[in-house]
């Protein structure tokens, strides 16, 4: 069968199971543009490529299935470099696809011509530029097997309009031949036994569990291992959800902004266990201090990982589905022999920490909105699958600090890049992912000036995704270093409350746009928005900008040294 | 530049023979701040793969970072390194070296000495080839020099394993990858 590229392109995303893509078109894509209409893909319009970058990451997180999206050369490639740094330090499985000016041309200034493979190399797991239209169906399958498999990540297909022109011979490649890429999945079953072994001897463990645990679905698999051993987890960031917080042995978010419990009973512990994780400077602080006394079991199926930050007495390279299950079988044989140390003196330190240092905050009768209270009434008043999403900044690490996560794949945020603007666009692909489920973004003020044009997106498209700003008037978090760390001289961080005027930019867009002052309306209010199915939802709530995040522990500090805050007066410190 | 003493780890990596593989390299060493003292690329027997010998700076990363890093591009096939104790090291330099006729006698001594070669000759300079470790390099450089160097160039080292007598540790460090 004889096809152009552009159809070779369009039946190979087909071959893939590709449901829907989030794109704009432009000149060098156009061919592709052309047999779209006539496949069975639902594609989504976005507004700026930015937006469909970060639909796909939402998408894919929400779906645990790549997320796809296609856009033309030069600028909207450029444009869509963001989303796919965003992707790549979160390992989120997405594949763009980017028109080109013709191979002919390629390397004389064209018009619309930028060298898109080169500048995406640094934030893609892999990307090709395509010269033969032949080589199409290979390399649409070889980008879906590198995003998905191993540690997942974005990739890039750049694709030179005259190739996309071309005739080929159809054909699909049964299978994926690439010499270079063999992620390993099994763990190493000696090392996965010194791992139980050591386990088996911890007096004082935590299991550090990540992002990696939604990235191999094994939230069953951690449940398991925390439920047989009794040891406390801590997820991260990007591992919230991964055990329920309402689980007894889930200790919320360690690191800068986590809860005191978690991050001390990292720092105290003697064995860390870890999952998916990957030392992060926002988890460990000042890495010297960082959990002097702890052995480090480190699994993660990327190598590079083990060791990167810290050593790890035991490395094992492997998915963590299939490495926790085995770690089980070990640990049961290990028991067996051995009954390993009561944990109820740690777990009771735990829980002495837990009553003494709570996240505390206050809402007074009357007083200015607090945005913590908008989040508890938002998590007290929305289903338990519901997914939430959030932009960057305070708000974010409220929603994270603040919510009960129940399911695994219900938090979708940017960590790694911290990309301010992810909120709306994610929250648009998660929805377009799970219809079936109810999908709200915490956003902050200055980061949904950043995207919040995808809500034409979303409203043009019957995409009923629910945004609720924290609006402080500020670029808050900076703000809260500024206070803190620059004797509160302010530069450059005021946005203001009303301008632009949420509400109405909410209704120019297609959306409903609703205001709220005071905590006594916050709950009528959130009703009345999970009430609306047939279009967007936007909440400005006027919070207290005074308000910041804590516990905190200051950029290059230990975690010893962790600030509770002002309601737990001097000795917050 | 001194390529001596200074310590090196030696990598021989196979990667595939396509467009962009050295930018994929050489971004990869920018990116995560390891430092290369030299490279050399070259074509193998086997016309899908070419062989790149990279010298990395010892002190600028773990070795084990730069050969984990390295593996996971998916170009790369294979990377072995090449202890600098067990190698063998060679490399060829080209130097064009300032010979009028009272010095050019002392200037083809030294080239006889070093078993070096004279490829080219001007009316007041010659062009002298080097082949050797790079230590002899520098040797012979830092020797001409009083007679002044026009010019200069180095290919950057290659190196093999040395062969096996008693033992040959050749660690083959192409690990699991993801
Ligand atoms: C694209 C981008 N630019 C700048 C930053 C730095 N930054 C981090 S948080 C923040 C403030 C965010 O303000 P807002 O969205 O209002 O959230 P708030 O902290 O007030 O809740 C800024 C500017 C960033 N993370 N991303
Ligand atoms: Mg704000």
């Amino acid at each position: 069968m004889k096809l152009t590229g552009a159809q070779a392109l369009i039946k190979s995303l087909e071959m893939e199971q590709v449901e829907v893509m989030f794109g704009l078109p432009g000149g060098a894509i156009l061919p592709v543009y052309d047999p779209l209409i006539d496949s069975s893909i639902r594609h989504i319009l976005v507004r700026h490529e930015q937006g469909a970058g970060h639909m796909a990451s939402g998408y894919a997180h929400a779906t645990g299935r790549p997320g796809v999206a296609m856009v033309t050369s030069g600028p909207a490639a450029t444009n869509i470099v963001t989303p796919l740094c965003d992707a790549y330090m979160d390992s989120i499985p997405i594949v763009v696809i980017t028109g080109q000016v013709a191979y002919s041309v390629i390397g004389t200034d064209a018009f619309q011509e930028a060298d898109t493979v080169g500048i995406t190399m640094p934030v893609t797991k892999h990307n090709w530029l395509i010269s033969d239209a032949q080589d199409i169906p290979r390399v649409v399958r070889e980008a879906f097997h590198v995003a998905t498999t191993g540690r997942p990540g974005p990739v890039l297909i750049d694709l030179p309009k005259d190739v996309a022109n071309a005739p080929m011979e159809w054909y699909w490649p049964e299978k994926v031949d690439m010499p270079g890429y063999k992620p390993n999945v099994k763990g190493h079953p000696r090392q996965i036994k010194d791992a139980a072994k050591l386990i088996n001897e911890a007096r004082q463990p935590v299991i550090y569990a990540g992002g990696g645990i939604m990235l191999a679905n094994a939230s069953n698999e951690l449940r398991a291992l925390a439920e047989l051993t009794g040891i406390p987890a801590v997820t991260t960031l990007m591992g919230r959800g991964a055990l329920p917080d309402e689980h007894p042995l889930c200790l919320g978010m360690p690191g800068m902004h986590g809860n005191f419990t978690a991050v001390t009973a990292m720092q105290k512990a003697d064995l860390l266990i870890t999952l998916g994780a990957r030392f992060d400077d926002r988890v460990t602080g000042k890495v010297s201090e960082f959990a002097k006394d702890a052995k480090v079991i480190h699994v993660d199926i990327d190598p590079a990982e083990l060791g990167k930050v810290r050593f790890a007495d035991v490395p094992i390279v492997g998915d963590l589905r299939t490495v926790i299950e085995e770690m089980i079988k070990a640990l049961k044989s290990e028991r067996s022999k051995q009954d390993p140390p009561d944990l109820a003196p740690w777990l009771a330190t735990i829980h002495d920490w837990q009553e003494r240092y709570p996240l505390k905050y206050r809402q007074e009768e009357g007083g200015p909105l607090k945005p913590q209270f908008v989040i508890e009434s938002l998590r007290d008043n929305t289903p338990d699958d519901c997914i939430l999403v959030a932009g960057v900044g305070q708000h974010q690490m409220w929603a994270s600090q603040l919510w009960k996560f129940k399911l695994p794949n219900t938090w979708v945020n940017s960590g790694g890049l911290g990309t301010m603007g992810y909120a709306v666009p994610a929250a648009v692909g998660a929805k377009v992912g799970r219809p079936d489920r109810m999908v709200w973004a915490i956003d902050g003020d200055g980061c949904f000036q950043m995207t919040a044009q995808e809500l034409v997106t979303a409203a043009s498209e019957r995409i009923p995704v629910k945004i609720a700003i924290l609006n402080n008037a500020y670029l808050g978090m900076v703000r809260q270093w500024q206070e803190l760390f620059y004797e509160e001289r302010y530069s450059e961080v005021y946005l203001s409350p009303d301008l632009p005027d949420y509400v109405k930019w909410a209704e120019a867009m297609g959306c409903v746009g609703m205001r709220v002052d005071t905590a006594d309306d916050v709950v009528a209010t959130i009703e009345k928005a999970n009430e609306i199915d047939d279009r967007p939802v936007v909440i400005d709530f006027r919070t207290d900008w005074r308000e910041k995040v804590y516990p905190m522990v200051a950029a290059g500090s230990s975690n010893d040294d962790i600030i509770l805050g002002p309601e737990f007066g001097e000795g917050g410190r | 530049m001194t390529l001596g003493p200074s310590p090196h780890h030696i990598l021989t990596v196979t990667v595939e023979n396509k467009p962009g593989v050295l930018s994929r390299v050489a971004g990869l060493f920018s990116r995560r701040a390891f430092n290369i003292v030299s490279l050399a690329v070259s074509p193998t027997d086997d016309e899908r793969f070419s062989r790149m010998t990279i010298v990395v700076d010892a002190e600028s990363a773990p070795l084990e970072q730069v050969v984990k890093q390295l593996n996971k591009l998916i170009p790369v096939i294979k990377i072995t390194e090449v202890s600098p104790a067990e190698g063998v090291e060679r490399e060829l330099m080209l130097v064009i070296v300032k010979a009028a006729a009272e010095t050019r006698g002392q200037v083809t001594e030294l080239t006889a000495i070093f078993e070096a070669k004279i490829v080219d000759v001007g009316y007041d300079a010659m062009t002298i080839m080097v082949v050797g470790e790079p230590e002899k390099l520098d040797a012979f450089s830092d020797l001409v020099k009083p007679f002044g160097i026009v010019e200069l160039q180095r290919t950057g080292r290659i190196a093999l394993p040395k062969l096996a007598r008693e033992s040959t540790r050749l660690r083959s460090v192409k690990t699991a990858r993801a």
